[in-house]
């Protein structure tokens, strides 16, 4: 179970902000091992190199907030594309944070999104490829208290429009490429140690377990969510577009809530 | 009091607080140092806090706080750091006066404002505070008490949570004998629980967080909504303000002009970004470039002030 705040936020006056070193420089890490051998059990895991990178900013100015970009090397192609990344914190309680599931229709397997770090640790992010290999980039990342710090920023507005879904396109619409979107959920995404101001108990966690990205019909992306994605959950993404036509992101959270909403694209405003 | 005081060795909170509270208050009779204040108005005291992050060497006295001296009472403003640097500011007034403490106001709920709050609990006052602080504090409570803990070791002894007695949804007064204080309780901008506070007598208003000066502002609230607040008060009339950093006092509404242009540099900057698809870490390079030389402590807070504008504006 997560920890959070000072943050969003959780701040404190005094907390100072922790930085980030060169990649994977640090000690080993004592979790690795183990993640490694529930998640992949004896299989090969290949440097990243060529298949897969990962970047994190040098000073994780709010750890309830780092942002993260996991760059793809290789185009997806009905021969070869990335099939799923996971993306591991290996010191945060859930250390986990995404599982992303692609297809060739995602055209790119380029994602960012924003994470809780709880300590310093590295984070990894482990690509296997559709012919069943495996890549791994990773970085080490100073920062700590993102998980226990506290959450909310303006609790009375976090609630009311929890579960709302804002998609925006980022690059112009080009059928039959790789287009860029980014998806924002609007949920406090609960990591388990915050306190409910009612009733004094620590709040559930509560979070987006799982997104849904659809281009009309096709899936362009699943992605498996939890306690460590940051409150308001965040991702950028590509997809290809066959022709104008809807794209539809749909949320299923810890509790079962589901949300949705979608877009239409590629329909020109004719003037 | 017949009771034995005991010492308390260990942050906890409940009915502890009341012994560590009146501990305090008779150490701080017999010896707490007074906390230098000056006196900006009559009966209006300013203690000034230093422009660094909160330490053992400053006892987290890194706020402004101050008290104001009405006919048969006074009322505090923002207690400080920890329960020690409480007691110098109630030092201060026994300095100053022997009259009783009949409030202590909770500006908003970061813990340089109120973490001395435990100081006066032996007073009996009413403890003041907007409608979302007991929320705020439910929330943070414990985890500024371990930070506090952190930062001054067994410096932090006898620092507690107190809950306000008192709170203020839209606006109050509180009487102090012949003097009225004006409360206004504001729509989240700092935090989501900012109070300000205006002294008729002088046309003193006290903005706390609500304004900073010298020292980076922290979003910790609404960037917008900060905005909006201070859009507003700037109408209002006041001989002086307090900022919750800086001078102890400045003319209004020019004290704002800094932290306006900051704010609103950061807002355009941010929105720009967006606007172009660009992400955080983008913004966070080149947010408000330039304003680092205008503010101290810059470095600590203003990537953080970046990321927080970006995650609230990008729902625009």
């Amino acid at each position: 179970m997560c920890g959070r705040w000072l943050g969003t936020i959780a701040l404190t006056l005094g907390l100072v902000v922790a930085s980030l070193g060169p990649a994977a420089a640090e000690a080993p890490s004592e979790a690795w091992p183990d993640l490694r051998a529930w998640l992949f059990a004896n299989r090969e895991i290949r440097d990243g190199a060529e298949v897969i990178e990962l970047s994190a900013p040098y000073r994780a100015h709010d750890a309830a907030v780092v942002p993260l970009e996991i760059t793809a090397l290789i185009p997806q192609t009905p021969e070869r594309y990335i099939e799923t990344i996971h993306l591991v914190i290996d010191q945060n309680p859930a250390p986990v944070a995404g599982v992303f599931h692609l297809t060739p229709e995602s055209g790119s397997a380029t994602i960012a999104t924003r994470v809780r770090i709880n300590e310093y640790t590295h984070v990894r992010a482990i690509a296997e490829t559709s012919d069943g290999a495996l890549y791994m980039a990773s970085r080490f990342v100073k920062a700590a208290g993102g998980c226990s710090a506290p959450a909310l920023k303006d609790h009375e507005q976090a609630i009311a429009r929890l579960g709302q879904i804002r998609i925006k396109p980022i690059t112009p619409f080009v059928p039959g490429e790789p287009n860029r979107a980014q998806l924002l959920i609007s949920h406090p995404n609960y990591s388990g140690m915050q306190m409910d101001p009612l009733t004094r108990h620590w709040i559930p966690p509560d979070y987006v377990r799982e997104i849904e990205i659809r281009y009309g019909d096709r899936r362009i992306m699943l992605v498996e969510g939890d306690i460590s994605l940051s409150e308001n959950p965040s991702l950028h993404f590509s997809f290809v577009p066959d022709g104008p036509g809807e794209l539809r992101v749909r949320v299923l959270d810890s509790e079962d809530r589901a949300f949705e909403n979608s877009v239409p694209l590629g329909r020109s405003a004719e003037s | 009091m017949g009771a034995r005081l005991t010492r308390r060795g260990a942050l906890a909170a409940g009915a502890g607080g009341l012994a560590a509270g009146v501990g305090l208050a008779r150490r701080g009779a017999a010896g707490a140092t007074p906390l230098p204040v000056t006196e900006i108005a009559p009966g209006i005291f300013v203690h000034r806090g230093v422009h660094e992050l909160a330490s053992a060497a400053n006892l987290g006295a890194i706020a402004n706080v101050g008290f104001v001296v009405g006919g048969d009472a006074v009322a505090v403003i923002d207690s400080g750091g920890c329960a020690r640097g409480g007691a110098r500011l109630r030092a201060a007034i026994r300095a100053v006066t022997a009259l009783p403490v009949r409030y202590v106001i909770a500006s908003h709920v970061h813990p340089d404002h109120l973490l001395g709050h435990a100081a006066f609990v032996a007073d009996r006052p009413t403890f003041v505070g907007h409608a979302r602080l007991p929320a705020a504090l439910a929330m943070r409570g414990a985890y500024y008490l371990d930070n506090l803990s952190d930062e001054l070791g067994a410096l932090a002894e006898g620092t507690e949570i107190v809950e306000p007695t008192l709170t203020v949804a839209g606006e109050a007064a509180i009487e102090l004998g012949g003097r009225t204080l004006r409360l206004v309780a504001h729509p989240t901008a700092h935090t989501d629980n900012d109070l300000s506070v205006f002294d008729e007598a002088t046309g003193t208003l006290w903005l706390a967080d609500l304004l900073f000066m010298e020292r980076v502002p922290v979003i910790d609230g609404s960037l917008l909504g900060w905005l909006g607040v201070l859009a507003a008060a700037q109408a209002w009339r006041a001989e002086r303000v307090v900022p919750g950093h800086g001078p102890a006092s400045a003319p209004w509404p020019g004290a704002a002009r800094d932290q306006v242009r900051y704010l609103e540099r950061l807002r355009d900057d941010v929105r720009a970004r967006i606007a172009r698809g660009g992400t955080i870490e983008e913004a966070v390079a080149s947010a408000g470039d330039g304003e680092r030389a205008a503010w101290r402590l810059f470095d600590f807070y203003h990537a953080r002030n970046v990321t927080a504008a970006f995650t609230e504006l990008e729902w625009e």
